[in-house]
């Protein structure tokens, strides 16, 4: 995706100082007034959107009252540190490290990972490094992962994934957003903060997060936020140009993999308009120009949109009950 | 070409109901997009394709995994029938 270039246009385009600081009331209000806490956690992974977030609640709330969290596991980019403690000096806040490889390695996170991927790639092993992918929308209706893995002399094998093995390692790698969720409360009720969540409105919209992962939160600022409307306001409030111009990571492979091979099947910026139109309940060929595709590639698209707001459903329904309490 | 048999749409209906639908059937016709009715996502579509290898022998391709192949009764039906007939065209000794 084509990062700090791009900016929100036609429709996506927002008045940025009104709806910072419209975002900004509306923190004070839910954090201080609505949940009573005295401030908030923000797991920052050095991405635009928990960046993003981090400096809303700091000037929301003062940044004495923010505690940026960074969680680095054994696969994480070195980058990621790097960027969230750039933050940390940009808004004089108060930041902690928790290094979670160790609960996961507790949890068999990436034992069980590497056991689901053997399932279609036998010969994957220690000193092998992978991430998963799925095809270009374009060229592809349905989601089906692929694995892709670079053995240790450098050659790089893929492998169609089985239905149990992409279960299987989304299921493992999914300890790792719930880990940071966990320490993430840890941190809230000492302090007796809230934690914020750092979904866009692509994310929480299609499900692009884990279950009481990163799914969790007490509140969310930005899912109502399409991505490039993100990085419209990141610009206009300053945010360090290295961390706009960083390519959306998923971070969460050993293989750097980006969140358009991992979930979106196609270009953010084109998701953004997409769901914008679907949202609005535009025809397809009525978004397909702005969004540079033909009309039947808009359709596809628009039925990608339907598959993954049923999936995400599941994703955000609270515990269910058989009788509602009055 | 013969017509698809019978007990290979009952076979793959009972499938899709028992694994898709947890034994409800709402009733859907052999042209109903899978996709479009919500029965199937993608993690669905490889069950269906490992269910085509265990009963039927069948291995699909990668580039055969599309919604022309696999997204209704009658597609599966298709697919299945000319998966047949190329393995039979394949053992034929005329061939070898």
């Amino acid at each position: 995706m084509s990062t700090g270039a791009a900016t929100a246009a036609g429709p996506l385009m927002l008045d940025a100082a009104a709806e910072t600081a419209r975002i900004e009331a509306a923190i004070r209000r839910l954090v201080f007034h609505r949940l009573k806490r005295r401030g908030a956690v923000i797991g920052v992974s050095g991405g635009i959107d928990s960046t993003l977030v981090a400096y809303l609640c700091a000037r929301a709330l003062g940044p004495e009252r923010v505690l940026l969290l960074f969680t680095p596991e054994d696969e994480s980019s070195p980058e990621s540190l790097l960027l969230g403690r750039m933050v940390a000096a940009a808004l004089g806040a108060e930041s902690r490290t928790e290094d979670i490889g160790p609960a996961l390695r507790g949890a068999r996170c990436y034992e069980r990972r590497d056991e689901a991927v053997r399932l279609s790639l036998p010969q994957f092993g220690p000193g092998w490094k992978c991430k998963i992918v799925l095809p270009v929308l374009a060229e592809a209706e349905y989601a089906i992962f692929s694995v892709v893995a670079q053995a240790p002399d450098g050659g790089v094998h893929r492998a169609r994934l089985s239905a149990d093995a992409s279960l299987g390692i989304v299921a493992a790698t999914n300890f790792k957003q719930r880990t940071r969720k966990m320490v993430e409360y840890y941190w809230a009720d000492r302090l007796q903060y809230a934690v914020a969540g750092t979904p866009n409105r692509l994310e929480y919209d299609l499900g692009f997060f884990v279950k009481n992962g990163d799914g969790a939160a007490d509140f969310k600022p930005i899912a109502h936020l399409y991505k490039t409307q993100v990085f419209q306001l990141a610009a206009w409030l300053g945010v360090p140009e290295e961390i706009r111009s960083r390519p959306p990571t998923t971070d969460t492979y050993p293989l750097e993999q980006s969140q358009d091979e991992f979930y979106f099947m196609a270009p953010l910026e084109q998701m953004d308009l997409c769901l914008y139109g679907w949202n609005g309940g535009l025809a397809p060929a009525t978004i397909a120009p702005a969004a540079g595709l033909d009309e039947q590639q808009a359709r596809r698209m628009y039925r990608f949109i339907e598959g993954k707001r049923r999936v995400a459903d599941y994703l955000h329904a609270a515990g269910l009950t058989v009788d509602t309490a009055e | 070409m013969n017509p698809i048999p019978t007990e290979d749409r009952t076979l793959i209906r009972q499938f899709i109901i028992e694994n898709f639908l947890f034994g409800e059937n709402p009733g859907f016709a052999d042209s109903d997009s899978l996709l479009d009715a919500g029965i199937l996502d993608s993690t669905g579509v490889l069950q269906l394709v490992e269910f085509l290898g265990s009963a039927y022998g069948v291995t699909v391709l990668d580039g055969e995994i599309t919604p022309a192949n696999l997204d209704s009764i009658d597609c599966l039906a298709a697919f299945l029938e000319r998966k047949k007939a190329a393995r039979e065209m394949e053992s034929c000794p005329e061939f070898l």
